[in-house]
């Protein structure tokens, strides 16, 4: 083969390794029975297209080439180690006798993999990280500096998973209807998960990791394309509104600016509209939870001209709605600084103070920098002090400690 | 596969519920274990006496220690135990959420190791 051939294919093999690797590794996991003897398999079967296919002669099917050469490979392999150790023998056996493999199975298995990594037995830091590697294909060291910790740690946190998953024999299969709901809600909460470290990141330098966000999303994309239902579009529709907002949150020095400070006209319509769209696909199920509820407050927002211009009352109508599917002080905390909108900031600082006297969020930062906003607006400069000092006594991101510091400065 | 569903919650709460409760209670697991014998999922069960009933005992330097109560002190107990076999832990997590110890206390559903020589035989 020529250079310039040789070229061209190497450019084919990473194009379907792009589109199609996790698809591929998705059915050896199902066809091997273990993870890392299909991670070996889909290594292989590509290191084999990159020998063996040629200009004009790509299989008309990569995917399935890959597949049936990884199962090749893989038994080959397990052969060679059957010299040595019989009980791999009988595993090489069965996987001779296996049937070709259905079209439908095979867009199932990806749902398989994505509910085998968001498995509940399996501890959350664990759900992301393996969730991130073997549906979303990052690296090792990407997961770790994606949440500021290193390889070895993200590396230990995968290898305990999968060891889990065989010992325990975690099935490699969908849930059935009766778990669903409660699988799903793993799964999406998984997917949340990563998109709220990629949105507000919980500690470090900036305020954001897109890259991360960018993942949870193509997360939500797959998921809503493989399982349509409605709290899947809803968290995919909340998504993608937050994002839309990414590029307004931040100022040119990388401080944090609030949502009634923002510069609209930064706002992704594109994504915006994506997102409302979604919102409505779900609310028209009647089958919807707390992800649409909270998409369709990001959709008000997204569609309103200014802070003043927004149908507070509508907002705090969602909120309330939300408090009933989701009763957290969190909610809680966020329906009363809605509230302060509409009817003023004592009527929203009166609902702040019975949620910190209840005891729930003393711990909260968000909870004491909005407490100190209201105290601020009602001229209260002693209390709005006191206020900004715990919240920056309580939050460790560089950029919203500037904010606060920023905050403190103006009333001091 | 075998999985080991072990029954934790607070022992001295049992003493303090009515008597309708407890015969119900009891009652409740007569059925469950009648329809996981039915269902071929049943393998072995027990109920266990309250820990002040237990003895620890460990070998140091091969002297033998011997000391009253259990292993650890814990704000839930060991109970009892069903040993269950199950396709896979789906299917045990399935088993064990209706266990009716699950709705006071919590259950541990341990996957039970095998022996080499198990192994080759599957």
């Amino acid at each position: 083969m020529t250079n310039e051939g040789g070229d061209r294919i190497r450019a084919v093999v990473e194009e379907v390794y792009r589109t199609d690797s996790r698809r591929v590794l998705a059915t050896l996991i199902r066809l091997l029975g273990d993870f890392d003897l299909a991670e070996e398999a889909l290594h292989d079967a590509f290191a084999a297209a990159l020998e063996q296919w040629s200009p004009g002669q790509v299989p008309s099917n990569p995917r399935a080439w890959l597949v049936s050469t990884g199962r090749f490979k893989a038994i080959d392999s397990l052969r060679r180690r059957a010299r040595f150790d019989r009980s791999q023998a009988e595993l090489v056996a069965q996987l001779d006798h296996q049937p070709a493999v259905p079209e439908e199975e095979v867009s199932d298995d990806q749902l398989r993999l994505i509910f085998t990594c968001c498995h509940p037995a399996l501890p959350p830091d664990a759900q992301m990280a393996l969730t991130l590697r073997e549906v979303c294909g990052l690296t090792t060291e990407e997961i770790a500096s994606a949440f500021l910790t290193g390889p070895p740690t993200v590396a230990q946190r995968i290898v305990r998973a999968k060891a889990k998953i065989r010992d325990a024999k975690i099935p490699y299969q969908l849930p059935s209807v009766a778990e669903l709901p409660a699988r799903l809600d793993t799964v999406l909460h998984v997917i949340y998960l990563v998109f709220n470290e990629g949105y507000s990141a919980s500690a470090g330098v900036t305020v954001t990791r897109a890259d991360l966000s960018g993942e949870a999303i193509r997360l939500g994309r797959l998921l809503a394309e493989l399982l349509p239902e409605p709290e899947v579009i809803g968290l995919l529709a909340l998504m993608l509104l937050h994002e839309s907002r990414r590029a307004a949150r931040t100022s040119p020095s990388g401080d944090l600016v609030l949502l009634d400070g923002q510069d609209r006209s930064l706002w992704n319509r594109a994504l915006a509209t994506e997102g409302a769209r979604l919102v409505e696909t779900s609310l028209s199920s009647q089958r919807f939870g707390a992800y649409t509820i909270q998409a369709a407050i990001a959709a008000v927002h997204a569609q309103s001209p200014s802070p003043a211009g927004t149908d507070w009352n509508e907002i705090v109508g969602l909120y309330d709605l939300l408090l009933q599917a989701d009763p957290s002080p969190v909610v809680a905390l966020n329906r009363a600084t809605a509230v302060a909108m509409r009817d003023g900031p004592a009527a929203g600082l009166e609902l702040i103070d019975t949620i910190l006297r209840d005891g729930h969020l003393e711990d909260y930062h968000l909870a004491h920098s909005a407490r100190a906003e209201l105290c601020r607006r009602l001229g209260r400069r002693t209390d709005a002090e006191a206020a900004y000092r715990k919240a920056l006594a309580l939050t460790k991101q560089q950029p919203e400690r500037r904010f606060l510091e920023r905050r403190l400065a103006e009333i001091c | 596969m075998k999985y080991l569903c072990l029954i934790y919650s607070d022992e001295t709460l049992w003493p303090k519920l009515p008597k309708a409760e407890t015969d119900a209670m009891m009652s409740e697991y007569m059925s469950f274990s009648a329809d996981i014998q039915k269902s071929g999922h049943f393998v072995a069960a027990n109920r266990l006496q309250p820990t002040p009933a237990a003895t620890t005992i460990r070998i140091r330097n091969g002297k033998l220690s011997t000391t009253d109560g259990p292993f650890a002190e814990t704000k839930e107990q060991l109970g009892g135990y069903y040993l269950v076999e199950a396709r896979d832990l789906n299917e045990a997590i399935q088993i064990a959420a209706r266990i009716p110890g699950a709705r006071i206390g919590s259950i541990e559903v341990r996957p039970i190791a095998l022996t080499p020589a198990a192994a080759d035989q599957r």
